[in-house]
C-alpha cells in the first residue's frame, strides 16, 4: 500500500491488461498509455466534456475522474469493444449513417453513453435521450443527428431481436 | 490536468477506513467517494491531498433504506440511486425531480450523495435540501460518533461541520408527510451546469391556506439555508402570486450573496416564486 507504483489488473472488454502505474494515473491516461487502447479521448481532463465515457460494470462514467488503482475488478467497456470482427455494431453504424460525427473527436464518448442507454432504456423518451446526452460536449454536430442515430440504432436493435 | 502525486488506500471496513482517516488526516489526507468534485479539482491542482482514503470498498456503506420516518442514506449511496425508488410519495417524488438536475447521467452514476454534501459547494442540490428538510448528519471518527443537525453542519463556503478525521456515515432525511406539497426551481446557464440559484417549497395545505411551509434557497449565499421570514410569512396564508412575490422580496432583504451582481437576488426571487408555485400546483410566474 505505500508503494508508490500499483500492479492492476485491470479487465477492458473482457481481457485482462497487467500494468504497473502511480496512483494518481487516470483510468483514461491508463487505457491510452498502458494498455494501448487509444480509442477512449481526453478533451478536457476535468469532468466537462465527456469524450472519456467508458463504461465500469455497465454503467457510464468519465475516464478522466476515476483512477486506475479503482478500477481493478470491474468490467471495463471502451469502443474498441463495440466492433465484432471489423464489422461495426448497429450503433456505430447508425452514427455512419446518419451524420451524426464531422471530426470524430466526441465519438467514442458519445457511443459508449450512447451503448449505455441503448443497454439501460431502448425504449427511452425523446425528452430523456436529450437530458442524458447533455452530458457530452460535440463541437461539429449541434447533436441532432447524434440523438437521430441513438434512436435508429435503438429501432434497429428492436427490430433485429424481434426477426 | 494531472493530478499531483498521493498514496493511495483502499479500506475494506469502516473500522479500517477510520482508523486510515485518523492518521492521514493530519498529513493532509482525504476521504474519496465518487470522486466528481474532488478528482477535477485535483487534476486542476486545486486539492492536492497527500493521500487517499478510498470508500468504495466499504462493506455496508451502500446502504438506503427507511427507518422510523427517515431516509437512511450511507456514505456510497449515488446520486442516481435516489429517486422514487428508494422512497415512495412526496420524499421520493422530489427526490427524483431534484436528482435530474445534478450535473449529467455519468456523473449521477458514480457522485455519492454524502461526498455532495460533504463537500459543500453552495450550488449543491442534495445540499439545497439537506438544509431545507433539516436533515440529521451522522458522523464518525475514532473518537466516536455524534449527530450534526443540518442548520449546524454547513459552516460557510465549501465549509462544514466535518472535522478532519470524521466521515459523514449517514445521511438521514425525514420522510414527508402524504399530504406535503414539493417545488423545485433551479436556474443554470446551461443544461447539468452549477445553479445560479436554486429553491426549495415544501407545505401542505389545510382548508386552502398554507400550513407547515418550509422554504430554503442555494447558490446565492454562501450555504444553503432555510427563509425563515418568508416562511413565517407564508404561514396560515392563501397561496397567490401576490403572497408568493411578497415572500420572495422578504427574503431578499435578508440575504447576503456570494457576488454583488444584483441579478443574482432577481434570480433568487425567481427561484422562490416558482418553487412556491410548483409547490402550490399554480403555473410558473
Amino acid at each position: 500500500m505505500s508503494d508508490a507504483m500499483h500492479d492492476l489488473t485491470l479487465t477492458l472488454n473482457g481481457q485482462a491488461h497487467a500494468i504497473r502505474v502511480e496512483a494518481r494515473r487516470t483510468l483514461a491516461d491508463a487505457l491510452r498509455e498502458d494498455c494501448g487502447l487509444t480509442g477512449t479521448h481526453l478533451g478536457c481532463e476535468h469532468g466537462v466534456c465527456g469524450a472519456c465515457t467508458v463504461l465500469m460494470d455497465g454503467q457510464p462514467v468519465r475516464a478522466c475522474l476515476l483512477f486506475a488503482v479503482q478500477a481493478e475488478g470491474r468490467a471495463i467497456r471502451t469502443v474498441e469493444g463495440l466492433a465484432k470482427g471489423g464489422a461495426l455494431n448497429p450503433l456505430q453504424r447508425a452514427f455512419a449513417e446518419n451524420h451524426a460525427l464531422q471530426c470524430g473527436y466526441c465519438t467514442p464518448g458519445f457511443l459508449m453513453l450512447g451503448t449505455a442507454i441503448l443497454e439501460t432504456d431502448p425504449g427511452i423518451s425523446d425528452e430523456a435521450l436529450v437530458e442524458a446526452l447533455s452530458s457530452n460536449l460535440c463541437r461539429c454536430t449541434g447533436y441532432a443527428n447524434i440523438a437521430r442515430a441513438i434512436r435508429a440504432a435503438a429501432d434497429a436493435m428492436s427490430t433485429e431481436g424481434a426477426a | 490536468m494531472k493530478p499531483a502525486p498521493f498514496r493511495y488506500h483502499a479500506p475494506r471496513t469502516e473500522a479500517e477506513a477510520l482508523s486510515l482517516l485518523a492518521e492521514l488526516a493530519p498529513e493532509e489526507g482525504r476521504v474519496i467517494a465518487g470522486g466528481q468534485s474532488l478528482v477535477p479539482a485535483m487534476a486542476l491542482r486545486v486539492a492536492r491531498p497527500s493521500h487517499l482514503v478510498d470508500i468504495n470498498n466499504v462493506a455496508g456503506f451502500d446502504r438506503l433504506a427507511v427507518e422510523d420516518g427517515w431516509l437512511r442514506v450511507g456514505p456510497l449511496v449515488r446520486h442516481a440511486a435516489l429517486g422514487e425508488g428508494a422512497v415512495p410519495g412526496p420524499l421520493g417524488r422530489l427526490l427524483e425531480v431534484v436528482r435530474g438536475q445534478i450535473a449529467h447521467l455519468p456523473i449521477r452514476t458514480r457522485g455519492t450523495v454524502c461526498g455532495s454534501l460533504a463537500n459543500a459547494d453552495p450550488a449543491s442540490e442534495w445540499c439545497l435540501l439537506a438544509a431545507t428538510l433539516g436533515a440529521r448528519f451522522h458522523v464518525r471518527s475514532l473518537r466516536g460518533e455524534r449527530v450534526i443537525e443540518a442548520d449546524a453542519f454547513f459552516g460557510g463556503f465549501m465549509t462544514t461541520a466535518l472535522a478532519p478525521d470524521e466521515i459523514l456515515v449517514e445521511l438521514r432525511l425525514p420522510v414527508l408527510s402524504d399530504a406535503a406539497h414539493t417545488g423545485f426551481h433551479e436556474f443554470s446557464r446551461r443544461a447539468g451546469d452549477f445553479a445560479q440559484a436554486a429553491a426549495l417549497a415544501v407545505l401542505e395545505l389545510r382548508e386552502g391556506v398554507i400550513a407547515a411551509p418550509r422554504l430554503g434557497l442555494g447558490a446565492v449565499e454562501d450555504r444553503p439555508r432555510r427563509l425563515l421570514e418568508a416562511e413565517a410569512l407564508l404561514a396560515g396564508r392563501a397561496p397567490s402570486e401576490a403572497l408568493f412575490r411578497e415572500a420572495a422580496t422578504t427574503a431578499r432583504a435578508g440575504l447576503v450573496p456570494v457576488d454583488e451582481d444584483p441579478y443574482r437576488l432577481d434570480l433568487a426571487e425567481t427561484v422562490i416564486r416558482r418553487a412556491l408555485s410548483a409547490a402550490a400546483g399554480m403555473p410558473a410566474p
